[in-house]
């Protein structure tokens, strides 16, 4: 796009601030469209799985239900407990926001279609979804309140506890792939099954790590089975009891974007992108995008199929799922790839 | 132009949120502005090209070193007062840290100003391999040169981590209040925990 804004008569450095600029405005005002859609699948999914009609008052099918939804959040009073502490309680609602928006910014929608195509793309994903504990942290504390600061304490320990096998995950992918970059990776899975498949899911060394990952990243956004941070049941509404209106929005959206976050990287590091599913060449006169999209959304449904389907774990489950489960698998599955890959010589390669 | 603007700007945010770190009053402020400083410091890392280090920082200082210091102080009730008071008495022990601390800021920029041990240009240029990607030129470095060192630094870690779980773990004997066992608790059915009785009138149920 920088090249563009060149032809236009602009200098190299003008040209690519416009570019970015712009580039950031493509990704994030999509992405907010995507949200507000995806909040509406969520709940017609959820609808449907209990025998429900779901949303379907606003617009045709209800579809502009988020819409409404979020004009009346809008334009709601923001309401900021006497005993709270005001700077961090209104910070914290825009830092899981920004964060939630941040990193999209490696992640590969097409061939080339990026906004930063960094060498540690991947690195840059496990910084940012790590920074995603403070707002909720932040929030809870400031609140000044018993049960937010109980979610908050929850939140903490669990995003740290599976962020620790998300990593490790990630190495097992990156093994395979020999990048960090995140196009580099869904071109390593090109053909990765049998010579047609595209995808490393069907790697059976890679296959558990797929499973830990999807439910690792079921506790890293907090859906359930592992919403204990926002428990309805114990603990009111957790960290966003004490918010109301745009404050509260921002939650919404930024823990929205996150689940799609983390719905593109099941797709990006394990389903093969943008790529279609087998080495077809009828299949790749669809566009890229298209696959991503259908593969993320696929990745929704199972979330939200989950969230309808499981009930909430226990505390102490959850943490001994993270640490005495998770954790070994994943270090074993660590070993064990970077063995076979040595023992076949795939570190003979390019790469090394 | 772009680089000297972001350089002044990371740098000045650093100095002034590390200031800030011992300025605040609310000890929870204080970790929140070391967050703040330690991701201005990861900037500068960018500057130079070392994004793999900038991630890292991020990574380990900003997810997990820091969460678990904003974690204990939020938990703790501190008494500002108190904490005041014992103020005077450190005074001489915080200057003289802070005397050895600028005598080796000094010596440090005295001894790269005069052309000292090259380790690498502020471009990262020489600090790096020609082709090299900053993960590799690392990698390549930890694993080959000093690969001895880093197995030894890896072996003290995993001594000091075992040895801090075995200083906390207290294995709770069967019957004891705690106790946990997960593949009973798994095995447990509902017809092994509950039945159902249907008792006549005024007849009590025998447990």
């Amino acid at each position: 796009m920088t090249e563009f804004f060149q032809s236009l008569g602009m200098s190299y450095e003008w040209a690519w601030f416009v570019a970015t600029v712009s580039g950031v405005l493509l990704i994030a005002l999509p992405l907010m469209l995507a949200v507000a859609m995806v909040i509406y699948v969520d709940r017609k999914v959820l609808g449907a799985i209990m025998m429900r009609r779901g949303p379907n008052v606003v617009g045709p099918f209800g579809l502009l239900q988020s819409f409404a939804d979020g004009l009346k959040v809008f334009l709601q009073e923001t309401i900021i407990p006497s005993a709270a502490n005001k700077g961090i309680f209104l910070l914290a609602p825009i830092i899981t926001f920004t964060v939630a928006l941040a990193a999209w910014a490696v992640i590969p929608f097409d061939a080339g279609v990026v906004l930063a195509d960094i060498n540690v793309g991947l690195l840059y994903i496990l910084a940012i979804s790590s920074l995603g504990v403070y707002g909720v942290v932040m929030s809870g504390w400031a609140s000044n309140s018993k049960y937010p600061f109980f979610s908050a304490m929850r939140a903490a320990a669990q995003m740290i506890s599976y962020e620790v096998s998300i990593g490790f995950v990630l190495v097992c992918v990156v093994l395979f792939a020999g990048t960090f970059n995140m196009s580099g990776i869904v071109m390593a899975q090109k053909g990765h099954g049998l010579g047609f498949i595209n995808g490393f899911f069907v790697n059976p060394l890679l296959f558990p790590m797929f499973v830990v990952f999807f439910i690792s990243a079921l506790a890293e956004t907090a859906r359930a089975p592992f919403d204990l941070t926002e428990a309805e049941s114990e603990l009111v509404a957790g960290y966003q009891t004490e918010y109301s209106s745009m404050s509260f929005a921002l939650f919404w959206l930024g823990e929205y974007a996150n689940i799609l976050l983390m719905c593109s990287l099941c797709t990006l590091l394990f389903m093969g992108g943008w790529l279609p599913p087998v080495e077809w060449a009828p299949l790749y006169y669809v566009p890229g995008i298209i696959w991503f999209m259908l593969k993320t959304f696929f990745f929704f449904f199972l979330f939200s199929w989950i969230w309808a389907t499981v009930p909430r774990y226990r505390y102490d489950q959850l943490m001994r799922l993270g640490w005495k489960v998770f954790l070994p698998m994943s270090l074993v599955f660590v070993a064990l790839i970077s063995g076979y890959l040595m023992a076949t010589g795939h570190f003979t390669g390019a790469s090394a | 132009m772009i680089q000297t603007l972001a350089f002044y700007l990371f740098a000045s945010l650093v100095i002034a949120s590390a200031v800030m770190v011992i300025m605040a009053r609310n000890p929870v402020h204080s970790v929140l502005w070391l967050i703040l400083a330690f991701f201005n410091a990861a900037g500068l890392m960018v500057l130079v090209g070392a994004e793999f280090i900038a991630m890292l920082l991020v990574i380990v200082y900003v997810g997990a070193v820091a969460v678990l210091f904003l974690f204990v102080v939020m938990m703790l009730n501190i008494d500002f007062a108190e904490m005041r008071a014992g103020f005077i008495n450190n005074v001489p022990l915080g200057l003289l840290i802070a005397l050895i601390l600028l005598v080796e800021l000094i010596m440090g920029v005295g001894a790269w100003s005069a052309g000292g041990i090259a380790l690498g240009t502020p471009d990262g240029s020489a600090a790096q391999g020609l082709g090299q990607s900053n993960i590799e030129a690392v990698g390549a470095l930890l694993y080959g040169k000093y690969v001895f060192l880093f197995e030894v630094a890896g072996i003290i870690l995993l001594v000091a981590m075992i040895g801090a779980i075995v200083l906390t773990h207290r294995q709770r004997p069967e019957g004891a209040r705690g106790h946990q066992d997960i593949g009973k608790q798994i095995r447990r059915r509902p017809q092994d925990a509950t039945v159902l009785k249907n008792p006549d009138v005024g007849e009590g149920v025998e447990l």
